[in-house]
């Protein structure tokens, strides 16, 4: 069982930033407009922020990241590592974090580098910028998560294209001797990989004609193979059984007070799949609080977004004890336990 | 488990659909209620009352009650 306990390792402020070009749900073309009704009340989705082509992952974390830097007032030299999360990088190669680190004008010397992951990207790079603060003896790092997921959905599939939303985020890290640290469980079933791909455009099946042809699955259900297609039912069946067992795993292993914890932010995948987890925790409304309505499911970004989104006032002013739990695409999940003490949320960018 | 009370429980998963209409053999894809999102919620129910996952395949390749009720059983 994957539990890591990093010590003395806080989170200093987190920041988002989205495009600023809104979508409303009734707004789109694939869905009827009792379609779209019925889709905001079983997913609580009514707009989301679309990225136009200019607009890439990486401009949104620059964003994010200037300004959360501008306001924890880091000189830029002091920053160790910068890790970038992400499944919608700015090119196969070379890597975002390269091009972020000098657009940041961070200095030579810092470890950069790209992970691959989506719903649970925030989880898993917070676990490795944690760690690696710790073995290198570094003081600060500054975590890159966010995803232009709209990209890569066919306009013509109402099964993905007005679930998803774009935005980039933020969160400064640093070693502190005084702090109790972050507390994660970590796990993984690639078993269930198809279950949310883009088939074509890697290496396994490389760009071709063929790539680009729309194919017609059902009524309301066209798309290519570069486009992302998503397994509903695999995926819910997959959220409501492993992310509660995440939770109560790091509950249990840690020996964490259920009661204690102020808020559980979960990965915004949708408000049935999260209903349904937050019911079998157990877990009053008012401690988990939701950015779905006016931002949709933006992959990595969820869980930083629905901080600045829903709790920034709550988390300048008071001393907050949260878990976080991510799900999705891998199949990869994770939970994470930390502790805030008045940290810097600027309010949200848009570009 | 028991067949009846799974077919109510099937049936509780539908709003509009009188339960009387619901039996071990209805085929339920031609039920005109049916959805991706009931889908959804038999897999919940499934999850929730007999601690079984049903897998997206598990209801393609469902056709009755009946079919996923010997599902759930095989996965007790």
């Amino acid at each position: 069982m994957a539990f890591i306990h990093e010590k003395h390792i806080k989170i200093v402020g987190v920041s988002a930033c989205v495009p600023k070009y809104i979508q409303d749900v009734s707004n789109i073309e694939v869905l009827s407009i009792e379609e779209a009704q019925k889709f905001t009340s079983s997913t609580g989705i009514e707009r989301r922020r679309i990225s136009n082509k200019e607009i890439t992952t990486s401009d949104l974390c620059y964003s994010a990241a200037k300004k959360l830097l501008n306001d924890i007032n880091w000189d830029k030299e002091t920053v160790d590592c910068l890790i970038f999360v992400s499944q919608t990088p700015d090119y196969i190669l070379p890597a975002t974090s390269c091009i972020l680190q000098n657009r940041l004008k961070f200095r030579n010397d810092i470890i950069a580098l790209d992970i691959s992951l989506g719903c649970s990207g925030w989880i898993y790079g917070l676990m490795t910028i944690s760690s690696l603060i710790k073995s290198a003896n570094f003081k600060r790092g500054i975590l890159l998560v966010g995803d232009t997921i709209s990209k890569t959905c066919s306009e013509n599939d109402k099964s993905t294209f007005p679930l998803f939303g774009d935005a980039g985020t933020a969160t400064a890290i640093e070693f502190d001797e005084e702090h109790v640290g972050i507390k994660f469980h970590l796990e993984t079933d690639g078993s269930g990989f198809d279950s949310i791909i883009i088939p074509d455009g890697g290496y396994r099946n490389i760009f071709s004609d063929k790539s680009v042809i729309n194919v017609n699955f059902e009524t309301g259900i066209t798309r290519s193979p570069v486009n992302l297609v998503l397994d509903g039912m695999n995926v819910f069946s997959f959220g409501i059984n492993k992310a509660p067992q995440s939770i109560n795993s790091l509950l249990n292993y840690f020996k964490i007070d259920k009661e204690s914890i102020d808020i559980y932010l979960f990965h915004q995948a949708n408000l049935f799949m999260n209903e349904k987890i937050r019911k079998k925790l157990n877990l009053p409304i008012e401690k988990v609080p939701y950015s779905l309505k006016n931002f949709g499911n933006t992959s990595s970004a969820t869980i930083v977004l629905t901080m600045i989104s829903e709790l920034k006032e709550l988390l300048k002013i008071k001393r907050c004890s949260i878990i976080a739990c991510g799900f999705g695409v891998g199949l990869s999940w994770g939970s994470v336990w930390f502790e805030t003490e008045k940290i810097i949320c600027p309010d949200l960018i848009e570009i | 488990m028991e067949i009846n009370e799974f077919v109510q429980n099937f049936a509780a998963q539908f709003d509009e659909t009188d339960v009387n209409e619901f039996s071990a053999n209805t085929l339920f894809r031609e039920i005109e209620e049916w959805s991706s999102l009931t889908s959804l919620s038999i897999i919940a129910m499934a999850d929730e009352y007999y601690g079984v996952k049903l897998t997206g395949d598990d209801i393609r390749n469902s056709k009755s009650i009946f079919d996923i009720f010997n599902i759930v059983k095989s996965k007790l």
